[in-house]
């Protein structure tokens, strides 16, 4: 089942074309993983299939009706979007600011707090001991945890993460992956813009490659990431490497 | 204690203690009344002294300190939640400024002769037109465009202002004027009430439909368009807001000029007893403004310091205290 589908979508910037005649396709239990390197447009493009820019032209499919055809509050309940890290956030308890999840419900304050979905998604990111403190005084690493409990908090079947894992040391990194692919066990659809490629190959079903604004290749990790792909986007080369649990190694 | 019976809790205690100095301000006034005589005169249709004292003059003054403050406290709390920063205050969106522009005009040019509603009227005019000027200005930009915008208008006010004080002929009207800008509530009539009503009901209704949206902004605007608020455009949060607080604190510095530090202070010290959610702070910040203007009047009125004190002075004198208070606790936290 498609959740969530882009056709050709373009935005132009002044004379610069952020993104160009860019395309994906979301199923029901995948996570697609968005790479490219700096100022490819993959942030643009996420902003984009999250609804909250409007396209120069090309066609956004949320749950098979057009993107500009679904009003704010309906698309909020069946998409979550997750930014990138915007720093500290406000010294709210956790709970109340996991519980912002539930307004597209209609649901505020303590009734949204009490919410099962809240309990629920506070317990799969593992905060539920944290859920009194602070929003604050948490890690980086408790803080990614919180915004996608915000996120899994309204129960979407689609989310969009931008960057997720980008301040995160590898243990929460990795944390952070496993619930992802966990979620999507459970049936949602998920997109990921990521940067660490060995975490991208491991964990998603699909990658999306992007430079230049433009979706330049995808498919299945292995396939995606080429020798040539490397070089010519990355500016890397690669080295292969023998019964390694990556069959490839990055050198400059 | 749950957060939503904690914040109930604050504002039972806030609206007894604005109850208890209402009344306070209608019995205790420069001139003694006996309150109970003055009831029962109002309530029979008597013109006595003390009834006329107390419902044209007391009552008025009273309504005045509840509507200007609450009003002033609410707009804080909203501009600080919607600019996520606890230093916003009423006066950046320049639309104080246009009531005092406004205002000084009448003083200039003499109308205030012609009636008494001259006076807040052109403090009006100056406020609609400094909220139209200004929603014109910010149009679909977003925070950065409107606190620039509300500087440019503030201080395009302030030049004007301090143009008509340069030009005016009359030292006692420059007396007259600078007065005025110092805020008070002093000589106010039910006149001064219907003037400031229609914005105030207007701007609150604006102000309070944005508070789940200023929830939501805590965590970025991206956050909050995802989550369903349209945010820019007619009928978005930030008109809603802007609207509303330009209506509400136009509307009330045109009847009472300017009056600082209310609308920073309050939100400012009610913010950790909502658990620092802004939907949470509004109607306590309305309360707590209301609470803070009716003791501060009731000091006005009562502390006989040879000429009367303006309100506005004493709400600096209060407010500026808080702050430096905060930043030595800061430094503090920081040590």
């Amino acid at each position: 089942m498609i959740l969530l589908q882009a056709r050709d979508v373009s935005l132009r910037r002044g004379d610069r074309a952020v993104v160009s005649a860019a395309s994906l396709t979301l199923a029901k239990g995948r996570v697609i993983g968005l790479i490219g390197p700096n100022g490819a447009g993959k942030s643009t493009f996420m902003r984009l299939l999250a609804g909250l820019e409007t396209p120069d032209c090309g066609d956004i499919q949320l749950l098979d009706r057009g993107m500009g055809q679904i009003s704010p509050a309906l698309r909020a309940r069946q998409l979550a979007f997750i930014p990138q890290d915007g720093g500290a956030p406000p010294p709210m308890p956790v709970r109340a600011l996991v519980a912002l999840g539930r307004l597209p419900h209609g649901q505020a304050d303590d009734h949204a707090a009490r919410h099962p979905a809240v309990g629920h998604a506070l317990d799969v990111t593992g905060l539920l001991d944290l859920c009194a403190r602070p929003a604050s005084h948490l890690s980086g690493g408790e803080r990614a945890r919180m915004n996608l409990a915000r996120a899994l908090a309204t129960d979407t079947p689609v989310i969009l993460a931008d960057e997720p894992i980008a301040a995160l040391d590898p243990a929460h990194a990795l944390s952070m992956m496993r619930l992802f692919r966990q979620q999507a066990g459970q049936g949602k659809g998920i997109v990921i813009v990521l940067h660490d490629l060995v975490l991208a190959t491991r964990f998603c079903d699909e990658l999306v490659l992007m430079d230049d604004g433009a979706v330049i290749r995808h498919g299945p990790p292995t396939q995606v990431l080429d020798d040539d792909i490397m070089r010519t986007v990355y500016e890397v080369t690669v080295r292969r490497v023998e019964n390694a649990v990556l069959p490839w190694t990055l050198c400059r | 204690m749950k957060s939503a019976h904690k914040t109930l809790l604050l504002n039972a205690v806030l609206l007894t203690g604005v109850i208890g100095l209402f009344g306070a301000s209608l019995m205790w006034g420069e001139t003694r009344v006996m309150f109970s005589h003055a009831l029962a005169d109002i309530l029979a249709g008597r013109h006595s002294a003390g009834a006329i004292i107390i419902a044209r003059l007391r009552l008025p003054r009273t309504l005045l300190a509840v509507m200007v403050g609450g009003m002033l406290g609410l707009s804080g709390a909203v501009l600080q939640g919607y600019l996520r920063n606890p230093l916003a205050d009423p006066g950046i969106l320049g639309v104080s400024g246009g009531a005092a522009l406004g205002a000084v005009s009448v003083f200039y040019t003499g109308l205030m002769q012609v009636s008494i509603a001259a006076l807040p009227l052109g403090g009006l005019t100056g406020a609609l037109c400094a909220a139209a000027v200004l929603m014109g200005l910010v149009g679909r930009g977003g925070t950065l465009v409107l606190l620039l915008a509300g500087a440019a208008l503030s201080s395009f006010a302030a030049a004007l202002t301090a143009l008509v004080l340069n030009l005016v002929p009359s030292p006692y009207a420059s007396f007259e004027i600078m007065h005025w800008l110092m805020g008070s509530l002093t000589d106010r009539t039910f006149t001064h009430v219907w003037i400031c009503l229609p914005g105030v009901v207007c701007g609150t209704l604006l102000m309070l439909s944005a508070g789940r949206a200023l929830d939501a902004l805590t965590l970025g605007e991206d956050v909050a368009e995802s989550l369903g608020f349209r945010l820019h455009g007619l009928g978005g949060i930030q008109t809603r807001i802007v609207l509303g607080a330009a209506l509400a604190v136009g509307s009330c510095v045109a009847v009472s000029g300017a009056i600082g530090f209310v609308g920073l202070v309050v939100p400012h010290l009610l913010r950790p007893l909502t658990g620092y959610q802004p939907s949470r702070l509004l109607v306590p910040s309305f309360l707590g403004g209301s609470l803070l203007l009716l003791l501060a009047d009731m000091v006005v009125r009562l502390v006989a310091v040879g000429p009367e004190l303006q309100l506005g002075v004493l709400t600096a004198l209060l407010g500026a205290p808080v702050f430096f208070t905060r930043v030595i606790m800061l430094k503090r936290t920081v040590s």
